[in-house]
């Protein structure tokens, strides 16, 4: 059983300080959706309410349909994992996993037996009378998985679950955490900072901002198409060129930036009044010897160049002292320009998008 | 050391050790040796002292064990001085957890001050004010009356119920600081995992927050238990003839009877039975010694 989750217009206020402003989103049954932006920006907060540890200011928590305004933490069909996990070390860890069927009057040969089931599927079995002390990062971070999952909740909520675990520890989980959650078809909500955990895991992305939503959509879309500068810069790597709009027409533009004018599309709500920026991805721009033709041309001296192994990073710098990143993929032949080059960067028009700076709280409203 | 003597150099540090050598040697060390070798010899005219008579034996412990009376008296401390601990647990509980995760942190250093302000006052003065209270014309019957709770007047200085009230008045904050130390120092995410997973106020305390407690709960206890059960102001002050404390007994030794020797014995007593009852009871609750001590 997984129920869906639907924020409505809901803001949280701490005193004067609004932490989450007016945010509306609906997240399905069974997803994998990700609030991802810096720290700060209310995506805990909004955790904490839908669990019911944070009262909403204003707005309407509906859980599976149900309006869970006047419903405690402790009845919300919605589990927790906290980012220090919070288990209880002075129970053993077949105790912690069956905390929540104890709550509910299991009785004890049943809970210890569900308490085996759930082990086998995070993949720990045999460790039912190991104290929380002996176990090590991941282990702790299964125990808390199947400790959730033993209520057989409809909402799991995973407060950056990962940030306490090394890399490769991290990307194994991540794996790991994706497979449980299409197993048990459980609809996730997950908490996180970290972009390249949000765009590999999720169903879905919302970026944000100040406490506002920027974006929510797929992760390639988040990628590709970039609701607004905010989640351009923040998800991923852009060369930014500042500016305004000299001419458009329908979906693209004529951009002017101190570096040259450049052909661009139009990014959503954008128009000539808009203040504005132009955004290109580092690996859709290349450096070519001579300008190309329908092409934007930007001529640059090579400053730096980092060889990453499966592609190479080339720092360039053009007339203005202004710092430009070009992403090569290795494709095993290519010849690394020399610092001191003068070349050519260049990309395409539909490559390069202008967009608005970050949404405020109207616009969200109306989005 | 070497620390010491780095830091402050030869002569300082040398007074430091020279008067904490002092401290625990002439005031803390000496009286107990005394008053031990004191408590193994006979009750003499001075013109014995030092005499044939005058030589080491038990009896003055025996006493004890050979009066009902006293024997019926220790009981009653033990009993009554429990009593005020679980009185001070049940008090000091609520009011740590309140202190240390629910109270907002900005308004716990007022409260404290408003816990520790009755502190200022010496302890007589507290006990003269009980005595006060609840004295037969006293306040409390006159409100109890007033707001027609009861029909007749109590005699509260009667039985222990007045020794009760001033025990728990004067040493449930011994209670309230290590409860309070070891509920704050417990992760506020456990409190709220248990709640989340689906455990009731009642199951969150029982599973999470007081085994977390439990060190500061048995060293609260004991503190309060041992102060209790050797307390002299509290019950001379506020006992009445039915109630008899152990130390007043031992008061009694020394001051009345002018016995220092089996007062003596009787203070070592006290002191060897209530360990032996609190290694008991922590045993009981499985607490070890270096649990007290975290």
């Amino acid at each position: 059983m997984s129920g869906g989750v639907e924020l409505d217009a809901v803001s949280a206020d701490f005193g004067s300080f609004r932490a989450v402003d007016k945010v509306t989103v609906s997240i399905k049954p069974g997803e994998f959706f990700s609030f991802l932006g810096p720290s700060g920006c209310g995506k805990t907060t909004i955790l904490r309410m839908v669990s019911g540890f944070v009262t909403p200011s204003e707005g309407v928590i509906r859980i599976g349909g149900q309006d869970v305004r006047d419903i405690r933490p402790n009845k919300r069909p919605t589990v927790l994992i906290f980012q220090n996990l919070a288990l209880f070390p002075l129970m053993p860890v077949w105790e912690n996993i069956a905390f929540g069927l104890e709550v509910r009057g299991v009785a004890k040969p049943a809970r210890r037996a569900k308490a085996e089931e759930l082990l086998q599927l995070v993949d720990l079995p045999g460790a039912g009378d190991k104290a929380i002390s002996q176990l090590s990062g991941g282990q702790k971070q299964r125990v808390a998985i199947a400790r959730a999952l033993a209520i057989e909740p409809e909402v799991m909520l995973l407060d950056e679950p990962l940030s306490a675990l090394d890399l490769k520890l991290r990307q194994h989980m991540r794996a790991e955490l994706r497979a449980i959650q299409k197993r048990t078809n459980v609809t996730f909500v997950y908490i996180t900072h970290d972009q390249g955990e949000a765009l590999a895991m999720s169903d879905r992305v919302a970026v944000m901002s100040h406490g506002r939503l920027q974006q929510v959509a797929t992760p390639q879309e988040i990628y590709n198409r970039p609701a607004n500068g905010f989640v351009a810069s923040f998800v991923g790597e852009n060369n930014v060129f500042t500016g305004q709009i000299e001419s458009n027409s329908g979906s693209s533009a004529i951009f002017k930036t101190s570096s040259g004018s450049f052909r661009a599309s139009l990014g959503p709500g954008v128009t000539a009044a808009t203040p504005a920026k132009l955004y290109v991805r580092p690996e859709q721009t290349r450096l070519v010897d001579a300008p190309l033709p329908d092409a934007n041309n930007i001529p640059v001296t090579v400053a730096d160049v980092a060889f990453e192994g499966n592609f190479v990073n080339i720092q360039v710098r053009n007339g203005q002292d202004r710092d430009l990143v070009v992403e090569a993929r290795n494709d095993g032949t290519m010849a690394v320009p020399p610092p001191g080059s003068k070349m050519n960067m260049t990309f395409k028009p539909e490559h390069a998008i202008v967009l608005a700076d970050e949404t405020s709280a109207a616009e969200s409203r109306a989005a | 050391m070497n620390e010491l003597l780095r830091r402050y150099g030869a002569p300082l540090s040398g007074l430091f050790v020279l008067l904490t050598a002092f401290w625990l040697l002439v005031l803390v060390i000496l009286p107990y040796v005394y008053l031990f070798e004191n408590s193994f010899r006979p009750y003499l005219p001075m013109v014995d002292v030092g005499g044939p008579k005058d030589v080491y034996s038990f009896d003055n412990y025996l006493t004890f064990f050979q009066s009902p009376i006293h024997i019926h008296v220790f009981f009653w401390t033990i009993l009554y001085s429990s009593f005020v601990t679980v009185l001070c647990f049940c008090i000091a509980y609520p009011l740590a957890y309140y202190l240390s995760k629910v109270a907002k942190s900005s308004v716990v250093p007022s409260l404290f001050l408003l816990l520790m302000i009755p502190l200022w006052v010496s302890e007589i003065l507290r006990s003269f004010a009980w005595f006060i209270i609840l004295s037969f014309k006293g306040p409390l019957n006159y409100g109890l009356l007033g707001l027609g709770i009861i029909s007749e007047p109590i005699r509260w200085l009667s039985g222990f119920r007045s020794i009760i009230v001033g025990l728990v008045y004067t040493y449930v904050l011994f209670m309230l600081f290590p409860l309070y130390n070891a509920i704050q120092s417990l992760d506020t995410n456990q409190i709220e995992a248990a709640q989340d997973l689906g455990a009731p106020w009642w199951r969150t305390h029982w599973r999470v927050i007081l085994p977390h407690a439990k060190p500061g709960i048995a060293s609260g206890a004991v503190m309060v238990f041992m102060l209790s059960a050797g307390s002299i102001l509290v019950p001379t002050l506020l006992a009445s003839t039915n109630s008899r404390w152990f130390t007043e007994i031992i008061q009694q030794w020394m001051f009345e009877s002018q016995d220092w020797n089996t007062g003596s014995a009787y203070a070592f007593l006290l002191l060897l039975l209530c360990t032996v009852f609190v290694s008991v009871v922590m045993r009981i609750f499985r607490v070890r010694l270096s649990d007290i001590a975290k």
